[in-house]
């Protein structure tokens, strides 16, 4: 690791302040491993371990606050997450291994940055580490790349599990910083890369996550989490899915599938789940679903297996999700 | 060694770790992560290095009783926490429960991993979310053993873990 100072503050506008010319750490799971490897270059480190965020607890609407610094041990197994948004937490015990999620907090798992291997590899060209040097995985390695909404100078994919779950609940990030607080909408945070692929998130420099806010439905009778990796356990995800349904009968009301390991940002399609809306249970209905969804996608060649595996999983977690089988 | 840039390197941070029940107060410098000030400061070598990246458990150790990756823990970030190694975990002349079984189901080859997989299977047992052979082999997922001596390390830990839930 290169020379840097650290820096811990005490309070939330000292860090956003000190956040403007150095790099925030939490449990240090991610950033420190991409300084390892010279990915990452902060001169000053700004701990966000002492600002009191790290509280999980019930809101006035009747959801759940998630402290940022509140870990993703802490968050998976809080009684509240594992009765009322069990999703979640299936979602993050499916992530990374023990001992990382006891360090692993909530905000540090929204910001983890890519694991393609070109990005961590600084001998080799990459768009999102320096802009404009060209993207060797299109042509290369892309096993864990995208096959929706990628753009010509970047084929990443966001390789979290919680964020999955968080984007099929409707979660908002609370974020504090320079210019006070202000709130975002899940599915606006994570950006796609278009012909910026370093801009990964709509966070501006100094602002703190905060909280993430669940609202108060969690799906806990309907929903499954499903990864397919190459080892059982303790690997990124191939494709992931996060299902949640609300069912009348064997009718499904409501259905929602957001998908990990396939693009920038835990991807929904809202335009293809009305085709969930108002349908009967069964394997027609979900794999008319994941054929819409996955219409647009576009595949290279070291990933094409993602759209026939990602069309089986979106099928498999909506029929967990729904009891089809018990039906 | 950390390479040498244009502007003076920080002054070092002076803490305090206790370390298998003695505190240590030590100056280290930002960049120094757990295991190198264990292994490299205070030359404790009892918790080994594999990956240095979070990848194989190999370092693991018990931060304030939970168990974590020392590779990827800054040492200043955790002034006056409580650590054990493996070197810290036998009562006197008598091994941890997890020691006697790993020595019983040959639980180990090289040996390379056993201080991270013991000192992980210290804090799944007090975890307490394992309850079956399945549970334990997901639970100790983040440490990698390249002999793969892993029908074994699952003997040892289940062995141990019934009789802990027996006793309370
Ligand atoms: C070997 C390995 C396997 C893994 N496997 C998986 C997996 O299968 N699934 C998965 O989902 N994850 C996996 N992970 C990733 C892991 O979940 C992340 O490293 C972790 O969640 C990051 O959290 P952290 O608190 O350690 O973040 P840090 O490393 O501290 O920070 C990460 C980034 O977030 C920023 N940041 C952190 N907190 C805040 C905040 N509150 N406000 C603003 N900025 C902030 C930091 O500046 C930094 O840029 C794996 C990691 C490793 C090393
Ligand atoms: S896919 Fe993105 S992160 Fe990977 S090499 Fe291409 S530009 Fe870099
Ligand atoms: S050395 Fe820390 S996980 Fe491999
Ligand atoms: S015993 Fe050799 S690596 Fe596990």
């Amino acid at each position: 690791m290169r020379p840097f100072k650290y820096n811990r503050p005490l309070d939330l506008a000292t860090a956003s302040n000190a956040g403007t010319s150095g790099s925030f750490i939490a449990g240090g799971t991610n950033l420190l491993d991409l300084m390892k490897c010279d990915v990452e270059q902060p001169s000053q480190l700004v701990d966000l371990n002492h600002l009191g965020l790290g509280s999980i607890s019930e809101t006035a609407d009747g959801g759940l606050e998630l402290g940022a610094l509140a870990t993703n041990t802490t968050t998976a197994y809080h009684p509240i997450v594992q009765e009322r948004y069990p999703i979640l937490s299936r979602a993050i015990l499916a992530g990374a291994s023990p001992q990382l999620r006891n360090k692993a907090t909530n905000g540090g798992n929204l910001l983890q940055r890519t694991r393609c291997p070109y990005f961590f590899d600084t001998d080799s060209p990459c768009n999102k580490r320096v802009p404009g040097s060209g993207c060797p995985a299109k042509e290369g390695y892309s096993k864990l790349h995208a096959i929706l909404g990628a753009s010509d100078s970047c084929i990443a994919t966001h390789p979290s599990d919680m964020c999955v779950a968080l984007r099929a609940l409707d979660a908002t990030i609370r974020v504090s910083g320079p210019h006070g607080e202000r709130r975002i909408e899940f599915a606006d945070f994570h950006r796609l890369p278009g012909d910026q692929p370093e801009i990964e998130t709509s966070l501006e420099k100094g602002e703190v996550i905060t909280a993430i806010l669940l609202p108060a439905d969690g799906f806990a009778d309907n929903f499954a989490y499903f990864k397919v990796r190459e080892r059982a356990s303790y690997a990124f995800a191939l494709v992931s899915v996060a299902a949640v349904a609300r069912l009348e009968g064997n009718q499904l009301k409501e259905g929602r599938v957001a998908l990990g390991g396939v693009a920038a940002k835990p991807w929904r399609d809202l335009e293809a789940e009305s085709l969930l809306c108002d349908q009967p249970c069964n394997a027609e209905t979900f794999g008319n679903f994941a054929d819409a969804l996955l219409q647009s996608a576009k595949t290279y060649p070291g990933n094409r297996f993602k759209v026939p595996m990602a069309r089986a999983a979106i099928v498999r977690a909506l029929s967990e999700a729904t009891h089809l089988n018990q039906l | 060694m950390p390479e040498t840039s244009g502007s003076p390197l920080p002054e070092p941070i002076p803490i305090t770790l206790k370390i298998n029940g003695s505190s240590h107060s030590i100056e280290v410098r930002p960049w120094s992560t757990l295991l190198d000030v264990l292994r490299d400061h205070i030359h404790l070598t009892d918790t080994k290095i594999g990956c240095d990246h979070g990848q194989c458990g190999a370092c693991t150790i018990l931060l304030n009783g939970q168990r974590i990756n020392s590779c990827l823990s800054l040492a200043v970030m955790h002034n006056g926490d409580e650590i054990t190694t493996i070197g810290g975990i036998a009562d006197c002349e008598n091994l941890h429960p997890l020691q006697q079984a790993f020595i019983k189901h040959d639980a180990l080859q090289c040996g390379y991993c056993t201080p991270g997989q013991i000192c992980s299977a210290i804090g799944l047992v007090s975890e307490g979310h394992a309850k079956s052979r399945e549970d334990i082999r997901e639970l100790m997922s983040g440490n990698l053993c390249r002999c793969g001596a892993y029908t074994n390390i699952v003997d040892a830990i289940e062995e141990v873990m019934r009789s802990e839930s027996s006793t309370t």
